[in-house]
């Protein structure tokens, strides 16, 4: 039996196709365009053209992340069920880490902190929606201030052993703080570890809110930054792991659902 | 494009002397040095009235804009910072004012500065800035009885209006007006954060909507989080607004209209509060020094 998982988050669109509830058939992705449905049912075409495989095949359809609502009755994805981003997250590391209690989810314009059980249900969450700072924003626009690729500011971050207090805690204020000390001729590595400091800081305090036990996993696109590592680990007084595709855990925690309600009929 | 006219955020810097005012036949001359996080404002005065000021955006380094900024205020007066009896410096960059004599926070210099602007029947002073948001309480002396204050966050302050004047293309003095000029207010931008804010309002721009429909949108939201800000400390009247953001209508007016509160008319720049209250604190602090109090 084939499920489908589509994740639709405030900038990328990420799908997963799982056979059976355990084997990952492909992954695909696509930014999120004006339209969402349509890049949404964009990257779903590609994903059965991966797996070479008809939409008919698919024998359900759960939708996360924030724009899940949006794809309702998009051909060809024509959702079966919608979960919240905490659920699919949860269902998706616990089948990845079965040790895992803690989630951290950091996306492009949210973060997330989930408390698991032993069996990868949510016993806690908290969500940062309101504030850049506490998510990938944070570090891409910062990224633009010192005029570096988003991709590049991680291993830059890493090459610097210095710390230098960041003040500002919004992303605005410390968009201009970036500027006066690239002015004060501030080395770019110790500007970038600081940014990735702060940004580890506010994620940090977000997470306390519910509590931190191990195993914590760390996923979502933002986990991809090998730069946001130490300080997160450093600020938590844990080690942290971070699955392979750490973007499509909310999509591979949706198609796990879509298995197991099917399997429920 | 020229340089200049694509940044919209950028507001003209003045400076003013009073007419008929002669600092040769004063007892006490002090000055007052506000460094804001975005504009900084230096005030003279002589036996406690205001007699020159100056207003300009502050630099890099805050200690060369407080050089500047008082120079400037002094300037075609004759006047030398010699002369100044006693300097009291204040806002966000106030320990970076070399020659200040002393400092002073921006809250009980601006509930001072707002006491002198608008009179003793100040109880309730906002002061918008370029990089905070404070809601002062104040007694009948220009005393600050409380206070609570967003510094942290860019939404609900200047700052946050300059990346909209950016995004929309329009000079940050002619913001307000712009956000009033159509007949229907729109529903507010519903994102708190001014990154996402700005992010939203792309959208609707790109959607059709007008540059005065985003900017009535987002003014709206803005009004919004400063109500919020001032419920919690509580509204009483006499209600004035200091602060560079007092100048915008688009604020004004709505924050008026929302709260059923008219806020005083102000007889000089309430951009000057915190200046002039630094300024009469060090008249005080001299008086005292030299044992008249």
């Amino acid at each position: 039996m084939i499920t489908a998982g589509v994740d639709v988050g405030a900038k990328y669109v990420k799908i997963v196709l799982l056979e059976d509830g355990k084997n990952v058939l492909t992954r695909a992705n696509g930014i999120v365009g004006f339209d969402v449905g349509k890049s949404a049912a964009e990257v779903f075409e590609k994903a059965l053209v991966n797996a070479n495989l008809k939409r008919d095949q698919i024998v359900q359809v759960v939708a996360t992340g924030m724009g899940r609502k949006a794809i309702h009755k998009i051909p060809p994805i024509n959702t079966g069920e919608v979960v919240p981003e905490v659920i699919a997250d949860a269902k998706g590391t616990y089948h990845l880490i079965p040790t895992v209690k803690t989630v951290i989810d950091v996306g492009a314009e949210e973060g997330r902190g989930v408390k698991v059980d032993e069996n990868g249900r949510v016993r806690d969450f908290v969500i940062n929606e309101r504030c850049a700072a506490g998510a990938g924003t944070f570090i891409e626009t910062m990224a633009r201030a010192l005029e570096v690729s988003v991709e590049d500011m991680g291993p830059l971050a890493l090459k610097s052993a210095n710390t230098i207090p960041m003040n500002a805690q919004c992303c605005v204020f410390a968009e201009s703080e970036v500027v006066t000390l690239i002015h004060s001729k501030v080395a770019k590595e110790d500007i970038a570890k600081a940014i990735h400091d702060a940004m580890a800081g506010r994620i940090a305090s977000m997470v306390l809110r519910v509590g931190v036990e191990k195993d914590v996993a760390l996923i979502g696109g933002v986990a991809r930054n090998p730069g946001f590592w130490p300080p997160l680990k450093r600020e938590l007084n844990t080690e942290i792991v971070v699955p392979e595709y750490p973007e499509y855990v909310g999509a591979l925690g949706a198609a796990l659902l879509a298995f197991e309600t099917e399997g429920q009929k | 494009m020229s340089e200049k006219t694509s940044e919209f955020w950028r507001w003209p810097e003045y400076r003013y002397t009073m007419p008929n005012m002669d600092w040769h036949n004063a007892k006490i001359i002090t000055a007052g040095v506000d460094i804001g996080s975005v504009g900084s404002k230096a005030t003279v005065m002589l036996d406690g009235e205001l007699y020159a000021y100056s207003v300009m955006r502050t630099g890099g380094i805050s200690e060369e804009t407080a050089i500047k900024v008082t120079n400037w205020a002094l300037d075609g007066t004759d006047l030398k910072t010699e002369n100044l009896h006693h300097v009291v410096g204040t806002g966000y960059g106030r320990v970076n004012v070399p020659f200040a004599n002393k400092t002073i926070t921006e809250i009980a210099c601006h509930a001072r500065g707002a006491h002198y602007i608008y009179g003793p029947s100040v109880r309730t002073v906002l002061d918008i800035g370029g990089q905070d948001c404070k809601a002062i309480r104040c007694d009948e002396k220009g005393k600050v009885v409380s206070f609570l204050m967003n510094d942290k966050c860019a939404a609900g302050t200047g700052r946050g209006l300059e990346v909209f004047a950016d995004l929309i293309r329009v000079p940050i003095e002619e913001l307000g007006k712009v956000s009033l000029s159509l007949t229907e207010e729109p529903s507010p931008v519903s994102n708190t954060c001014v990154i996402f804010a700005k992010a939203e309002s792309l959208a609707l721009l790109r959607q059709g909507w007008l540059k005065e429909k985003v900017a009535a949108a987002y003014h709206l939201a803005m009004v919004d989080r400063i109500i919020d800000l001032l419920t919690k400390v509580g509204i009483e009247r006499d209600f004035v607004i200091t602060g560079g953001v007092a100048k915008n209508i688009g604020i004004v007016s709505r924050l008026e209209r929302n709260l059923g509160i008219k806020p005083l008319e102000p007889k000089l720049d309430p951009i000057l509060a915190g200046a002039i209250g630094a300024a009469l604190f060090a008249k005080a602090l001299y008086e005292k020094q030299i044992g008249l109090r």
